[in-house]
């Protein structure tokens, strides 16, 4: 036969052809992948969203039982100078009717001071409780109007539909008077 | 279809290089349309007009409209104030999209009534809850617009739906918002989305009607048509039964812009948004409330978030769930009445999503909740298999011809 023989064999070989189709294709999904992949991130917080993240509050001013709400990350944080009894009802809960079991020494850094983010982990609104005259819920923390949740005075979720507790923001003393969030 | 249809030169010499006369003339003049449709089938023409009128007036408010967080209340209040008829164009884009919904809604209840989503159209069913699902993102990023504070803790709270989705759900909602809470970035994008998403719809609704017409509208009782004697043109018989119904529309639109613009909307949201306090009592819009009271009769964030999307995601598989060979509920006596529990289970499901959740409202949201579900699930499935259905006329002219000599 001809020395062209071998050649003809391989554009006949079917499995041959189908890895060049199969990898063409791979190539192709690679390719379209990296493109796609900016303009889906150019939606995540850009550079100077993730750059105002942090806030300095003062809190010697808070008297006892008198509770704050600061601007962090564009959310509500509640800063609460708790009561001696407030302190011990934290304390002494139980784990029973804890959804998200958690002792309230692992939620403060002093426990006079409470500071969480005042976002209803259910959907987001901003429970109520900060202001005198304002409902707190049959925990004496916080209370949601939206889904009605009812939140203690460790900001630990105790009754309604929301799945965890108020979050704590990371935050540090910077002396005894300010704290700076985030 | 032939080119010389047309008498006019133009058309003609158009038409041949580029058939669009032909197909205009094919979809919506020569069109065999079953000779018995009643007024219930009007609402698909007047879903388009709806879309129509939200296009035409979108595209002049948003020449008027700022997005961004610092601008954007104002800037509507200065449309409703200053801008030449901004008043007028802005509360006939609010009204429309409740009647766009009104007769949606009532354009599904017809097709659940008469079986229009069985064999063989089934993907001109699914292709309409598609429709619906993009009309509820369009509405919903389009209330977010306006900055007041329903729109703020709307978006909130309906972004925060996906985080229930477990592992991804934070980062997802993040994402959504492009910071750390409903912000700038968020009010830019559903901007933008708002803007796209109506020319999404209009291509889906061109698909829609493509399989309409592959095998034609369903009709009252439900059998096809046998031939040229069950059929008359689309034109003009119904274009002009379609401008009854069309003006019957406009007068209702028209009495509801001149003097209750506001009644199917809140209050609330002619307050600026305010990210540090949410209002008492947040509701959506009227239209979203079925689903709402869904999602809180449901003690548990992720199962509230399933169910809710579940009660749309049901729709989707209707025409597997029902296997009655039986299109038309006239002829189906027990299927009839759980269409009409069906209804009513829909209307207190939206009046139990506009009341606060707790006590008795609770209670009775997870009993309507769960009478959705069974209908669709259970007593469908069951029905196609032991309802006794009554006999079916041999053609569309038989039943009324019947009519016709007995009286």
């Amino acid at each position: 036969m001809t020395k062209s023989t071998p050649d003809t064999k391989d554009l006949q070989d079917p499995e041959r052809r189908d890895f060049i189709v199969v990898a063409t294709y791979a190539m192709g999904a690679v390719g379209a992948a990296a493109v796609a992949w900016p303009l889906i991130d150019q939606m995540n917080p850009a550079a100077d969203t993730l750059a105002l993240a942090n806030t300095e509050v003062d809190i010697s001013k808070i008297a006892e039982g008198q509770s704050i709400t600061v601007k962090w990350r564009g959310k509500p944080v509640f800063v609460r100078h708790r009561t001696a009894d407030e302190i011990a009802r934290a304390e002494t809960a139980n784990g029973d009717d804890l959804r998200d079991p958690q002792p309230d020494d692992a939620r403060v850094q002093r426990p006079e001071l409470l500071v969480v983010v005042g976002v209803c982990t259910h959907l987001g609104c901003v429970p109520l409780g900060q202001k005198t005259g304002e409902v707190r819920g049959d925990y004496d923390g916080w209370f949601c109007p939206c889904h009605g949740s009812h939140y203690d005075t460790s900001g630990r979720i105790r009754k309604g539909p929301a799945p965890t507790n108020l979050e704590v923001p990371p935050y540090t003393f910077l002396s005894d008077s300010v704290i700076r969030i985030g | 279809m032939s080119a010389d249809k047309f008498s006019n030169p133009v058309v003609r010499w158009i038409d041949h290089r580029l058939p669009v006369f032909s197909m205009l003339d094919h979809t919506a003049h020569d069109y065999p349309t079953p000779k018995n449709l009643n007024y219930m089938w009007n609402f698909g023409s007047l879903a388009g007009l709806s879309l129509t009128i939200m296009i035409a007036t979108g595209i002049v408010l948003s020449m008027n409209y700022t997005p961004h967080i610092d601008y954007a209340f104002d800037s509507v209040e200065r449309i409703m104030r200053d801008v030449n008829h901004g008043w007028m164009i802005r509360y006939i884009h609010m009204n429309t999209a409740s009647f766009f919904f009104i007769v949606v809604y009532l354009h599904i209840m017809r097709g659940l009534y008469y079986g229009s989503y069985k064999a063989p159209r089934e993907l001109l069913w699914i292709l309409g809850v598609i429709i619906f699902l993009l009309m509820m993102a369009t509405a919903f990023m389009g209330y977010v617009l306006p900055w007041g504070q329903m729109s703020f803790w709307g978006a909130t709270v309906i972004t925060n739906l996906f985080s229930a989705i477990p592992f991804v759900g934070e980062s997802i909602v993040t994402w959504l918002w492009g910071g750390f809470s409903v912000d700038n970035s968020t009010l830019n994008r559903f901007f933008s989305l708002h803007y796209l998403l109506p020319f999404v719809i209009a291509g889906v609704v061109i698909l829609h009607i493509v399989a309409l017409h592959r095998f034609g509208s369903n009709n009252p009782i439900g059998i096809n048509a046998k031939g040229p004697q069950d059929t008359i043109s689309f034109h003009p018989y119904y274009t002009i039964k379609d401008v009854v119904g069309i003006a019957m529309f406009l007068l209702l639109l028209a009495m509801a812009v001149f003097f209750f613009p506001n009644a199917m909307g809140h209050p609330d949201n002619y307050i600026p948004a305010n990210p540090m306090q949410t209002p008492a009592h947040i509701v959506p819009e009227w239209y979203f409330l079925p689903f709402y009271a869904i999602l809180r009769a449901v003690p548990d964030k992720l199962g509230g978030v399933l169910m809710m999307f579940g009660a749309i995601a049901v729709l989707f598989v209707l025409p597997w769930l029902d296997r009655s060979p039986v299109r038309s509920a006239r002829f189906r006596p027990v299927f009839r009445i759980f269409f009409w529990l069906l209804i009513i289970d829909a209307v207190l499901l939206g009046y139990l999503g506009a009341k606060p959740a707790e006590g008795i409202y609770v209670i009775l949201s997870r009993l309507a909740t769960a009478w959705y579900f069974l209908h669709f699930l259970v007593i469908l499935p069951l029905l196609g298999v032991f309802e006794t259905t009554k006999p079916l006329p041999k053609s569309i002219s038989e039943p009324v011809l019947a009519t016709a000599k007995g009286a």
